[in-house]
């Protein structure tokens, strides 16, 4: 079980062809092509590791969590808070108390915006966050200020598609009482100087959640060297399950906060007279959790530390240099998004061919992109674009996948231009 | 499934030289259109002549396929009665969605190169946005979004 094939050479670079032996799904073809993914921002692939863990777990040890006591319901429950011990030494939390499991970014913000927004919040006081952000980082604090009277701040972004550090500090004041941002942004792939947003933030004594959905996966992420207070992540971009993910918390912050959903397994003790939440993490964790998904996760967790994240980031960063080299030669391509320290992302448009088509004709060479807004509309807004055309490459793609993805479009140049 | 099939040459060129492409200013029907999936969007004008649609145009951006369907839905409709214009709708969501029913493509006319479209079901609202949007116009709703 969760063995990685794939063999780090002794140069410190990965053997790509291996690793593709891990991803069964990089053996099918599209329309009889080869596949080309490249929209892992979207989602990534699994490999075989992550998807026998779950099988496993589900041949083998599957019962409820926290509850029996009965073997499998231990082997369960050992497996899942196994998953929690790896997700907090990946991240390096204090404790396995910081770590809660929720199915996603998505929903780790919510729990932050309910649980610890709705009670402190009331009018006058702004939630900061930055014109990147995707839709996961803009709609609950817009919920949570119809909810609380507070109002939401949005710092501007620059034309290469960085966050204004100037104006966002120029927005920091007293009324802020949290600052929500991106790591990395999904719809650009902009690596946002976390460590100065956050020191400024917290020099204020203002919280501040990181959206980490787009950095985990793809640089080693340290939340005690941030120095964050929240951080949310999704299992399905870091080639684990889809339906887990993870806020990390500070646990002086989530120890104040109050539940955010009532049910089994977050309580000590129920009663009509009384009921005793139960301690960290499960006080946030009600029902019975995504089990497999959390396993998944850590298999997950395994398969990337083996390869190792300065690895994982040195790979993908030569793939960007090299798309950015590779696609500039496209008559009638425009980067969007062009700041200095990206992560894989690459964003564009054609002349004279709409992304939407472009995703079309690439489809049809086998070649997988994302088209469309990103979940990001008020960054296409700023750039005045309805969509972009985005690549976006994980560790196992290859050259020779960036080659086909130019070569499709310059077919789709000459179909539609 | 080619992609000659969807891209056909009529497609192409109503997507590089879009017909009745501007608005009408003293419009009787308008109507908004909206795609959030890929963010076309289109206006749709009517200047009615009776119960004749007198003209018809579009304004917007959007995909090869949605801004050819529009250039194509202003050409087909105008000259005709609203009812005869709701009938082409009727048809062309059928031409669009049924593969179990049989469409004669011919009669169409021009209309009949989106017949490629359905088997490309992420496409399908691209090209019948413009048409949901004209029968917003003449129902006289001001909005219709694809999702």
């Amino acid at each position: 079980m969760n063995a990685v094939h794939a063999v780090v050479s002794a140069t410190d670079a990965l053997d790509v062809a291996a690793i593709r032996r891990d991803f069964p799904v990089l053996e099918r073809t599209v329309r009889g092509l080869p596949l080309s993914y490249l929209d892992n921002a979207a989602s990534s692939q699994r490999p075989r590791a992550v998807i026998d863990a779950i099988s496993h777990y589900y041949e083998n040890s599957h019962a409820n969590v926290h509850r029996g006591v009965h073997t499998l319901s231990q082997e369960a429950t050992d497996l899942f808070e196994g998953a929690r011990e790896k997700v907090r030494r990946f991240i390096n939390a204090k404790s396995t108390q910081e770590i809660i499991f929720v199915r996603g970014t998505t929903e780790a913000i919510n729990l932050v915006a309910q649980s610890y927004g709705r009670p402190t919040l009331g009018p006058g006081d702004e939630i900061l966050v930055s014109r990147l952000e995707h839709h996961a980082n803009i709609v609950p604090w817009q919920m949570l200020c119809q909810q609380t009277g507070a109002t939401l701040k949005v710092a501007p972004i620059t034309r290469a598609g960085e966050v204004d550090f100037d104006a966002f500090s120029a927005l920091l004041s007293p009324r802020t009482k949290l600052v929500a941002l991106a790591h990395v942004s999904n719809a650009l792939g902009t690596v946002i100087p976390v460590h100065r947003f956050i020191t400024a933030a917290r020099a204020r004594g203002v919280p501040v959640l990181l959206d980490g959905a787009q950095a985990v996966p793809h640089m080693k992420v340290d939340v005690q060297a941030l120095d964050c207070d929240f951080y949310a992540f999704s299992g399905h971009k870091m080639c684990g399950p889809t339906g887990i993910g993870v806020l990390y918390g500070r646990e002086s912050l989530l120890t104040a906060m109050p539940p955010w959903q009532g049910g089994g397994d977050m309580i000590l003790a129920v009663s009509f007279e009384k009921t005793v939440y139960n301690a960290l993490p499960y006080k946030f964790e009600a029902g019975t959790p995504d089990i497999a998904g959390a396993i998944g996760l850590g298999a997950a967790i395994d398969y990337l530390e083996a390869l190792g994240m300065e690895r994982i980031a040195a790979a993908e960063l030569a793939l960007l240099a090299y798309a950015n080299e590779q696609l500039a030669t496209v008559p009638g391509l425009r980067f969007v998004g062009t700041a200095p320290g990206k992560a894989a992302v690459v964003s564009f448009t054609i002349d004279g061919v709409h992304p939407h088509d472009l995703g079309t004709i690439l489809d049809h060479e086998g070649v997988a992109i994302r088209t469309g807004h990103h979940c990001a509309m008020p960054v296409m807004e700023f750039f005045g674009l309805p969509a972009t055309a985005r690549a976006s490459f994980a560790f196992y793609n290859t050259r020779a996948e960036i080659d086909r993805l130019v070569a499709a479009l310059h077919t789709a140049r000459e179909m539609l231009g | 499934m080619d992609l000659k099939d969807l891209y056909r040459d009529v497609i192409v060129d109503h997507n590089r030289h879009p017909r009745n492409f501007r608005e009408i200013p003293d419009a009787d029907r308008r109507a908004d259109g909206f795609n959030p999936l890929c963010g076309d969007k289109l206006t749709v004008f009517v200047k009615l002549d009776g119960d004749r649609i007198g003209d018809v145009s579009f304004s917007g951006s959007g995909c090869a396929i949605s801004i050819a369907s529009a250039s194509l839905l202003t050409e087909s409709v105008k000259g005709k009665t609203i009812a005869e214009a709701e009938g082409l709708f009727a048809q062309m969501h059928q031409l669009l969605t049924r593969d179990d029913v049989d469409i004669e493509v011919s009669s169409l006319g021009k209309l009949g190169a989106l017949s490629g479209v359905r088997e490309f079901p992420a496409r399908v609202k691209c090209a019948s946005l413009c048409w949901h949007t004209l029968d917003a116009a003449l129902h006289q709703q001001e909005q219709v979004s694809t999702e």
